[in-house]
């Protein structure tokens, strides 16, 4: 399964090229022009095979995904990190880890309980008071495995579970990724371009240049986003989107606000054609859109996810019919020759 | 001036659907101007043709208005939203709020929220809907709502009314198109969107229409009332010629362009230092390889409130002021 093996890549923002190599190889045989640019995106544009309605379609979803940096080895052999991309402290303790290229096992390690204080146990840990044990004994033991600059990916296995749920790191984005080389494979009465994204998580970085000189109509960011329908939360102001509700159409996040006739088009053409869906109204975080939106010139632009619980963690978990909800309201647009 | 303003004051146009305004100002402007278009963002870009030799002038005025967004309809069919733009709760408490088809409610919080804090989670817009199901039949979710229109006319010819941010620069614009005739240099007036959530339809189309200089028109604070913003502006002493804000530190050059043509002009004006808030120069400035960039503010009390407050004589300078420069 195309899903499972990329997220079995490692890609941490700014070193995206396991993801990179394994979507360039999917995508060359599919798409008629495949270029990298200088950040590293690739995007590869699929010409119209059908009578074609003149419209050029770019669609955008993110290699990277968030992870750690090892900032040094200590004496005592432990790896000081910093964070990549937003991730919460205190999703980190205890987790198992893969450091650098070589995938030097390591775990995140914390004081015992036993020993803590009762402030101790009151105050969340922070990054700097944090360490990975990759098991060295000391410095030089530690500096023969890795090194400053190395990039951590949570050590998270692809596990299918209950009512049709996948638990795996870097769902975020990776869905988006996978939704985008489907839609390679099909073919369209319009041009579609595929914007396989780096540094998103970093501050949407990547998005800035990959739409560079394109001549499109409208974009779509392919995001996994933010399902809080967990604990006590209540409606739609507390949970976000909920997980197994169908891919959410964003009216508005933190960094764009939908197009309105396209966010019209995408809730009509998902009751039309009985796909799942769910309007997202949380004004919070940000996508490429964010960047393609504007920075060359006006687009029309909207953003489609697949709700993602525990985003940004070792455990992100999506449900499968959200994932080919994604694809089937992306398929049914361009298949309508990406009008609006 | 002042029928432009009321009409603009008072039409539906939240941050992120601005077409209604667009509208209007289309209908106001099309005698004036050789070319008009819509951006895929909704920028309303209009341009009145130069001479040979003649420099291609950028002027930005945002169409959009501080608003809500609803992000939910809870069981008892009250709507919960967020804010859209900078919007201060202590501002808005217990005002009515309408939407695009009309529908009206009041925007109120829970017992115990404090109103000076930043967070939105506990507001809600009365609808007097009985339950969500009626609600629903009402408004949906994403719905965008403003503060109902206002628009009075107070004494020493100022003016008190919602979205004079920046309905105020909109209509400077469209006298000012209407008063130009004949120039050398090509002006294009764009009345852009999305300003109050960051630049974001200024940044577009100073792309697109990658002019010589850019001149935004803005509201700014005022410090003429009772313990107001400390900030050296009074309402009705003039158009305020921009030296610096949060998001662009103005060219020298235009900063002396505008007062030198305010003097030619019998303009009066003053000087504005606005060690907070951003403008449209901001991201004209920086769009490309670097754009100069100024700004005339019109001097606004209670910004980001439903009665803001304006002299129609601050916008008749600006409009006198920037007719000089644009023919220079």
């Amino acid at each position: 399964m195309v899903l499972k093996e990329l997220t079995s890549l490692r890609g941490v923002s700014g070193n995206e090229d396991a993801v990179r190599n394994y979507i360039l190889e999917k995508v060359k045989p599919l798409a008629d022009e495949v270029r990298v640019d200088r950040m590293g995106n690739v995007i590869a544009t699929k010409k119209a095979r059908l009578e074609s309605t003149g419209k050029h379609v770019m669609l955008s979803g993110h290699m990277d995904e968030v992870g750690l940096i090892i900032l040094g080895a200590n004496d005592n052999g432990l790896l000081s990190f910093r964070p990549v991309g937003g991730i919460d402290p205190r999703v980190v303790v205890s987790k198992r880890v893969l450091v650098g290229d070589d995938e030097v096992p390591g775990v995140i390690g914390a004081k015992a309980i036993h020993l803590q204080s009762a402030a101790e146990r009151q105050t969340v840990l922070q990054f700097d008071q944090l360490y990975i044990d990759i098991g060295a004994k000391d410095k030089a033991s530690a500096e023969r495995l890795v090194s400053p600059g190395d990039y951590v990916v949570f050590d998270s296995d692809w596990v299918e579970f209950g009512d049709g749920m996948v638990k795996c790191r870097a769902l975020d984005d990776r869905v988006g990724c996978n939704c985008m080389i489907s839609i390679l494979e099909g073919e369209y009465p319009c041009d579609v371009t595929c914007a396989f994204t780096v540094q998103e998580e970093t501050g949407c970085r990547g998005a800035h240049t990959a739409a560079w000189g394109l001549e499109i109509d409208c974009a779509f960011a392919l995001e996994g986003t933010t399902a809080n329908d967990i604990g006590m939360a209540k409606g739609y102001r507390e949970q976000v989107v909920r997980v197994g509700d169908g891919v959410a159409v964003s009216v508005m996040d933190g960094g764009s606000i939908a197009n309105r006739d396209l966010y019209r088009r995408m809730c009509e053409l998902a009751e039309e054609k009985g796909i799942a869906w769910q309007s997202k109204c949380y004004v919070a975080g940000a996508t490429d859109m964010s960047r393609v939106q504007r920075h060359n010139g006006a687009k029309a632009t909207c953003v489609l996810s697949v709700p993602c619980r525990y985003i940004h963690s070792a455990s992100n978990v999506c449900c499968f019919s959200d994932i080919d909800a994604q694809y089937q309201l992306v398929e049914a647009f361009l298949a309508a020759g990406g009008t609006f | 001036m002042k029928d432009t303003l009321k009409i603009l004051c008072t039409a539906y146009g939240p941050t992120g659907n601005e077409y209604n305004v667009a509208e209007i100002i289309k209908g106001m402007v099309a005698p004036y101007v050789d070319e008009m278009k819509m951006d895929a963002m909704g920028n309303l870009i209009t341009v009145k043709k130069g001479q040979e030799g003649g420099k291609k002038i950028m002027l930005a005025a945002h169409m959009d208005h501080i608003g809500f967004v609803v992000t939910d309809i809870d069981d008892k069919g009250f709507a919960r939203v967020h804010n859209v733009g900078g919007i201060r709760k202590a501002n808005s408490l217990y005002r009515r709020v309408v939407f695009e088809n009309g529908v009206s409610g009041i925007l109120a919080a829970e017992n115990g929220d404090d109103a000076n804090d930043r967070d939105m989670t506990k507001l809600f817009v009365d609808l007097g809907a009985a339950n969500k199901e009626e609600a629903e039949k009402m408004i949906r979710r994403g719905d965008f709502a403003v503060y109902a229109p206002e628009f009075t006319e107070l004494s020493n010819n100022l003016v008190a009314g919602t979205a004079m941010d920046d309905r105020a620069g909109c209509a400077i614009q469209i006298e000012t198109l209407k008063r130009l005739g004949e120039t050398k240099n090509e002006i294009v007036a764009v009345f852009t969107v999305q300003e109050e959530v960051g630049l974001r339809g200024a940044t577009a189309a100073a792309f697109d229409v990658a002019p010589d200089m850019g001149i935004a028109l803005d509201v700014t604070l005022c410090g003429d009332t009772p313990k107001g913003p400390k900030i050296a502006v009074k309402a009705g002493e003039g158009i305020a010629v921009k030296i610096l804000d949060n998001s662009l530190i103005c060219h020298p050059g235009v900063v002396k362009a505008m007062e030198e043509a305010a003097e030619r002009a019998g303009a009066k004006y003053q000087r504005e230092v606005l060690t907070a808030g951003g403008t449209d120069a901001g991201a004209i400035q920086r769009s490309r390889g670097g754009i100069p960039s100024g700004v005339l503010s019109i001097p606004c009390r209670y910004v980001h409130s439903p009665n803001e407050v304006v002299s129609l004589n601050d916008m008749e300078d600006g409009v006198k002021l920037l007719v000089e420069l644009l023919k220079a």
